[in-house]
């Protein structure tokens, strides 16, 4: 396949993301978003390292896996202190830092 | 070929979409594992089965199931829908157009439409060098080759950070002493 629809796929994966970001009120549902967006990302390194005939580009998927694990354990427990004190899921809700 | 790329695609678009528009975190969870999976497929038909098989452990073993467990702990009640603002709604779609259409327009740019064929000897853009085992041997084998030599420092770091988000995740979720 050319590079080109796997870059096309990869960027309408990304703005699904983000419109689940930007859109939704369920902050897990967010989270599942921002998880696409990186999928998203490393089916374009995937897709440029194939196209550069390298493996660095997996290399690179790799780490973004790694960070991305880490990521969400730490969100998701950042997540769970803010619901014991706000008792909801609703981002709508969680405005303690605005103004 | 094509066919099952276009197939692996559709597939994984269609559960991303499920995914932003499902009410229910539980079932958003389940049709994410789907997208999960189709992207793994599409890592193989790029013959990069290292990243396929960690795509299914960490993303769909591991991401998902602390994802459920945390739905678990915390669904009392079903937050559903969508931000109810006009105007989020409508610039979200204004920057989801514009991300499309930067897109092409980066192709158009590069003028990048075909996939340039491997040569016979040598990985060009690659850190192997011609004494490093070649592509031909295996993606696994490779992988591990040059995750355990060219990028052994990032390696080392990655696992500090992840025994840092470990240690990170238990500080902040643990109940107040």
């Amino acid at each position: 396949m050319p590079l080109v629809s796997y870059i096309s796929l990869s960027a309408v994966l990304f703005v699904i993301g983000v419109m689940g970001v930007l859109l939704k009120r369920n902050v897990l549902t967010i989270f599942m978003s921002i998880e696409l967006m990186l999928n998203a990302v490393n089916v374009a390194l995937a897709a440029f390292a194939r196209h550069h005939g390298g493996l660095d580009g997996q290399i690179f998927v790799f780490f973004v896996m790694a960070v991305a694990a880490a990521e969400a354990a730490v969100g998701l427990a950042i997540f769970i202190a803010i619901f014991r004190l706000k008792q909801t899921t609703d981002v709508t809700e969680i405005n303690l830092m605005r103004w | 070929m094509p066919l099952i790329f276009y197939m692996l695609a559709l597939v994984a678009v269609v559960s991303a979409l499920m995914v932003v528009t499902r009410p229910n975190a539980v079932h958003s969870a389940m049709w994410l594992v789907l997208t999960f999976f189709a992207v793994a497929g599409l890592y193989i038909l790029q013959g990069a089965e290292y990243i396929a098989a960690v795509q299914v452990l960490v993303y769909a073993g591991g991401i998902m199931v602390l994802f459920l467990f945390v739905i678990m702990l915390v669904n009392l009640e079903q937050v559903d829908g969508f931000v109810r603002s006009r105007m989020r709604l409508s610039g979200a779609v204004v920057l989801a157009g514009l991300m499309l259409v930067s897109v092409g327009a980066a192709f158009r740019l590069a003028g990048v439409t075909q996939v340039v064929p491997l040569p016979d000897g040598g990985l060009p853009g690659s850190l192997a060098g011609p004494g490093e085992p070649s592509l031909a041997a295996g993606n696994l084998e490779v992988v591990g080759t040059i995750l355990l030599t060219s990028y052994l420092l990032p390696f080392e770091l990655v696992s500090v950070v992840l025994l840092v988000a470990v240690v990170g995740a238990i500080v902040l979720a643990r109940r107040e002493a």
